[in-house]
Order: structure tokens, then C-alpha cells, then sequence
């Protein structure tokens, strides 16, 4: 564990930005509006989704800035300026900027359940909202409602539980941006272990007056991945040793250990890949019939797209990876269960499935991002013209060239499953070659994308 | 491991690294051979309805010269082809026809460029300018960096 890291907290206006009290309440004080804008102008806006700003800022410019900025290059940024859990958790500390006593929660402070302290839920919720993708990204009502249903859902338990129970093990995007955030070249740890064992107070995890307890319910001072850190910065206040830190690092440093792999966390990354490659083909596709089956929902070729997709997710791809590891497993001379197998290499799916996720983003964000000028001066669609873009002719941006870029991200992210691949076989203590059945399943995925798109 | 084969396994380790990236340049700039070929003269009917362009999919070889007629059956409909700039738009009963050289060879996504509905965004074909070199070469640029990956993590 000794790769290099760059300490940013170093930086003293870095550090002074990080340990304010003031900046993520004003990022969420920015976010927020944004985000009831979206929900006002799904409601009561134009039902045409290229016209309304709740369409083309969720899912054309929000999901750009996490897909292809901030998840590849800060990890779970975006968590910490979310602006979902904002008003919950104001709620629960009935205070918005500086803590009371002891960083103390107004809440009723139910503890979540240890059976669901894992991610199924978060696998669960991604897939409800995937598999009516045709429908939310396309339908302005619709869209605003699953929004506004991810609100009150947050908003709601946050008065039930304690700290941020939504975020940890319910919402459908976190689950994706903690697999991907372990891929990022940034983290927040310890400075110095030693110095946490002199600490008996461990008010990075209790709160302190300086701020409060990790709202992700981990213990920051054991923090060795990125996965449910949200960034908010809470145990960088509360550290009374100044133990804490924000790192540059190694980027997917996170992956290099196959300890504490999990079987929810697999399922994320064989979701994730799934979905990826679903979209694709129906969204991307020149095959109409299958959009126009994905859109029309509760038909009934719909509930055939519905058990093909969700058993692709499921069952197929994972089925497909689980005779990968069958193979392996029998290389390695059945050293581990099948299942360990399994669990341990499905991570090798995180930068290929990222990579596929910015390829296909990048196919229709570039395309589809002038739409962004129209509804800024014309969120409602009702003819305004605030800022005098509202008549920008759509114009598709690099049109032609998004394979040039497509190419060489989906061969960065083979490369990487390739390397992680055969430093799960070292870790494992087998052969390099016990790996190659999982090579192969991900160049196969790689070369069926690039077909897809090239 | 002894200092000098740690020393010997990094520059085993370089050279591959130094290799592959060598050979995926080849696998872009490598010129890939070329049948001969007479280009002809396509016309090529497109009827546009909310959400789908039939037929889907185009093939035409490099060096052709294509025209394309857009027909739209319920609505206005666009077509604009990615990486040729083409764009066309037609009202029910009345057809837009473009001519255009397709000297470049690859695939090529068409899609809807009037808004015209729910699906809009996702109303896409694709005309495939053969032989498909870009595919090719990105599939070349794969398996060499797959190998290359491969010998390089190796142990
Ligand atoms: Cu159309």
C-alpha cells in the first residue's frame, strides 16, 4: 500500500476551500434550484423533452459532467454537492451552515438494517429506473416525477434514520458512482494510522462541535476505498489531530487489493456493463422497433423487452462471465470457491464498464448538448427568451469524429480490466493464465461495443 | 527477486510497452489494401415516421455518389448524416433530395434533426460506407493492445 499520493490539503487555500463550513452548503444552495427547476419545468413545462430544461439538464448536461468529468476524475464529487439529500439533512441537523453541540441530529436515528447493509437495494433501484429509460429520458412529467420521488424518498428517510441511509444503500445513481469513484485519482484518507490509534474519541465518526460524525457511516479513520465516501469533508473538520487529508493518487488504486470483494458490488459492475451495452444497441441503434418496444410501456412486446432486459442484467451477462470463471477457476486448479471466483474478478469490470458508459455518453451528449442553449433561455418552453438563445438551431457538436474519441477510451478501459484481471490471478497467488477466460469475456464486450459504434 | 532480475523484468517490461504502442500505431496508420473498385451512382428512398427512418440501415462503397430522397409519412422529419453534414428535411408529402460523394469510408449515424417527439433523440439509421477501415483498424488496435496488455502484466 505504499503507491505515491499527493497530499492537496497541503495547498492552504486548497485546505481552507475543503475544511469550510460555507462551500458545500454553497454548492448545494446552487445545485438545489437547479434541481427544482428541473422538476417545475417537467411538471408544467412543454411536453416536448428536446424543449424542456428538466430533460436536457438532467439527462443531457448533469449526466455529462458525473459520466464523463467528475466519476472519472473525482470520484463521487458530485455526491457531496447533490443537492437530494440537502434539505433532509438540513432537516436533521436543523442547521445549515455551522453544527450544534456535538454535531448532534434531530432525527428519529433509527439504525439501518445490517441484512440490507449492502448495496441490493441500489442494484434494485438502478434497474427500476433503467428498465422505463425510454420513458424517463424522453418524457419531461415523467422524469420530473422519478426526481421528485428520489426527493421525497431522501427527504423522508432522513427523519426516519440516521445520516445519509438514501445515499448510502438507496439511491440508484450513488451505487454506480461508488463502483466507478474506486477508479478515481483522488481520496480522502488518513495521513497517518499511527496517529488515529493514539485518538480514542474518534470524532470522525461521532461528530465533534466542529462538525459532524461521517454522514456515510463509515469510520474515515479505517477509509481504504473510495466507494461510500461521499466527500462531503465532515471528518476533515471534526479531526482534531488534522489527520485527515484529501489525496492525489494512483487512479483505481482502490482495485488493486481483492480484499473485501462482495457479491452486490459484483452485481453493480455486471449492471452497470449490462446497461451500457443495452442502450446502445436499443437507444443507439438504427432498430426502431426496438426503441419504440422499450417506449411503449405495459404493451405487450414491452414486458418481453422487460424479461429479456432485466434477465440480461440478471442472469445472461453475469451467466456468461460465471463460465468465464468456471474456466478460471479450473486453471487455477480450484484454489477458491466458484463463487469467490466469481466475486473477485466481476471488479475487473469496473473500468471496463466506465469506459463503455463514457463511450456510449459520448455518442448523444456531444450530439444533443446544443439543445442546452435553447432551454436555458426557454426552460418551460413557452417562448421565453431569457438570455437570447432560445431560437440556437441544434447543431450537433463533433458529429462523425465521437469514434476517434470512442476508440481510444474503450481500449483504456480493456487495457485496465486486462491489468486488473491478472493482478486478481497474482493476488489470488495463481498463474497469470488462470485470467485469460476473463481477458477474453472483456475484449469480446470491447469488440461488440466497437461494432456497435465504428 | 535479485536486483538484476528485477533490473532484467523492468526492461522486459519496457520493451513491451515500447512494442505495443508501436504496433497499435501501425494498426492506425498501416495502409490496408484496396480492391479495385468502379463507383457507382445510388438513389436511395427514405421514409421517415415518428420514431424510425426506413430502411434503418444504408450501404453504399466508397466513392459512390448517393442521393437521398427523405419521404416523411405523419410529421416533419429530418436526416442529417454524421461526419458528412448532410441534413435534409422533409414535410409529409414533400419529399428533400441531397447528392453528395461518400469519400469517406466507416460507419456513419443518420438521425432525426426536427424535433418530433418523445423519442427524437433516438430516432437514428446508419449509412455504412464500405469497406468499413475504420472498424478494422479499431479492431487491429484492440487486439494489439489486449496482447500488448497481456505480456506486459504478465507474470
Ligand atoms: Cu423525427
Amino acid at each position: 500500500m505504499n503507491s505515491p499520493r499527493f497530499e492537496l490539503t497541503r495547498i492552504p487555500l486548497f485546505k481552507r476551500v475543503v475544511t469550510s463550513r460555507w462551500v458545500p452548503w454553497l454548492f448545494m444552495a446552487l445545485t438545489l434550484p437547479i434541481f427544482l427547476l428541473a422538476i417545475l419545468t417537467g411538471l408544467f413545462g412543454t411536453p416536448a423533452g428536446s424543449r424542456n430544461f428538466g430533460i436536457i439538464f438532467v439527462w443531457i448536461v448533469w449526466w455529462a459532467l458525473v459520466i464523463l468529468v467528475m466519476v472519472p476524475f473525482a470520484g463521487r464529487l458530485w455526491c457531496a454537492i447533490c443537492p437530494i439529500p440537502a434539505p433532509g439533512e438540513w432537516l436533521q441537523r436543523r442547521a445549515l451552515i455551522q453544527p450544534r453541540a456535538g454535531g448532534k441530529l434531530f432525527t428519529l436515528g433509527w439504525k439501518w438494517s445490517p441484512r440490507l447493509n449492502n448495496i441490493w437495494l441500489q442494484n434494485i433501484s438502478f434497474l427500476a429506473v433503467a428498465l422505463f429509460s425510454a420513458v424517463i429520458l424522453t418524457t419531461p412529467f415523467v422524469s420530473a416525477l422519478v426526481l421528485l420521488a428520489f426527493a421525497a424518498l431522501a427527504l423522508g428517510v432522513s427523519l426516519l434514520f440516521e445520516r445519509r441511509v438514501f445515499c448510502r444503500y438507496l439511491c440508484p445513481v450513488g451505487g454506480f458512482i461508488g463502483l466507478y469513484a474506486q477508479l478515481a485519482p483522488v481520496e480522502v484518507r488518513v495521513k497517518d494510522a499511527a496517529l488515529c490509534r493514539t485518538h480514542t474519541d474518534k470524532t470522525c465518526y461521532r461528530g465533534s462541535d466542529d462538525g459532524y460524525g461521517c454522514p456515510w457511516m463509515v469510520f474515515p479513520a479505517a477509509l481504504d476505498k473510495n466507494t461510500y465516501c461521499g466527500l462531503c469533508s465532515e471528518c476533515l473538520k471534526t479531526c482534531p489531530l488534522d489527520n485527515m487529508g484529501v489525496f492525489l493518487r494512483v487512479p483505481g488504486k482502490d482495485l488493486q487489493t481483492t480484499k473485501g470483494r462482495r457479491l452486490d458490488e459484483a452485481y453493480k459492475a455486471f449492471i452497470m456493463l449490462t446497461c451500457a451495452l443495452a442502450y446502445s444497441i436499443v437507444l443507439l441503434g438504427p432498430w426502431a422497433a426496438l426503441k419504440e418496444t422499450a417506449y411503449a410501456v405495459g404493451a405487450p412486446a414491452w414486458f418481453v423487452y422487460a424479461i429479456i432486459f432485466l434477465a440480461a442484467n440478471l442472469a445472461i451477462v453475469p451467466g456468461i462471465f460465471l463460465a468465464c470463471a468456471w474456466l478460471t477457476r479450473k486453471i487455477s486448479l480450484h484454489k477458491f470457491s466458484l463463487r469467490r471466483t466469481f466475486t473477485e474478478y466481476a471488479y475487473v469490470l469496473a473500468p471496463l464498464g466506465l469506459a463503455a458508459w463514457a463511450a456510449f455518453s459520448l455518442s448523444f451528449v456531444l450530439i444533443n448538448f446544443s439543445y442546452a442553449w435553447q432551454v436555458l433561455s426557454d426552460p418551460f418552453g413557452w417562448g421565453w427568451d431569457l438570455f437570447g438563445t432560445a431560437n440556437w438551431t441544434w447543431t450537433p457538436y463533433f458529429a462523425g469524429l465521437q469514434s476517434f474519441l470512442q476508440i481510444p477510451i474503450l481500449l483504456a478501459g480493456l487495457i485496465a480490466a486486462i491489468g486488473m484481471a491478472l493482478r486478481t490471478a497474482h493476488t489470488q497467488g495463481v498463474p497469470s493464465r488462470a485470467a485469460l477466460p476473463i481477458v477474453a469475456f472483456c475484449a469480446a464486450f470491447t469488440m461488440v461495443l466497437l461494432w456497435l459504434y465504428v | 527477486m535479485t536486483k538484476a532480475a528485477l533490473s532484467y523484468r523492468h526492461t522486459h517490461r519496457f520493451g513491451i510497452a515500447a512494442s505495443a504502442v508501436l504496433l497499435m500505431l501501425a494498426a492506425i496508420l498501416v495502409p490496408l489494401p484496396a480492391q479495385a473498385y468502379t463507383p457507382r451512382a445510388h438513389t436511395l428512398q427514405i421514409n421517415a415516421r415518428a420514431f424510425a427512418f426506413e430502411p434503418g440501415s444504408l450501404s453504399v462503397r466508397r466513392g459512390d455518389t448517393v442521393t437521398l430522397v427523405l419521404e416523411a409519412t405523419d410529421t416533419v422529419h429530418g436526416l442529417y448524416v454524421d461526419g458528412y453534414d448532410v441534413n435534409l428535411v422533409a414535410e409529409p408529402g414533400k419529399s428533400a433530395t441531397a447528392t453528395f460523394v461518400a469519400d469517406k469510408e466507416g460507419k456513419f449515424k443518420f438521425r432525426c434533426s426536427v424535433a418530433c417527439g418523445a423519442l427524437h433523440p433516438f430516432m437514428i439509421g446508419e449509412l455504412n460506407v464500405e469497406p468499413n477501415l475504420p472498424f478494422v483498424r479499431a479492431l487491429l488496435l484492440t487486439l494489439v493492445g489486449g496482447i500488448g496488455a497481456l505480456a506486459f502484466f504478465w507474470k
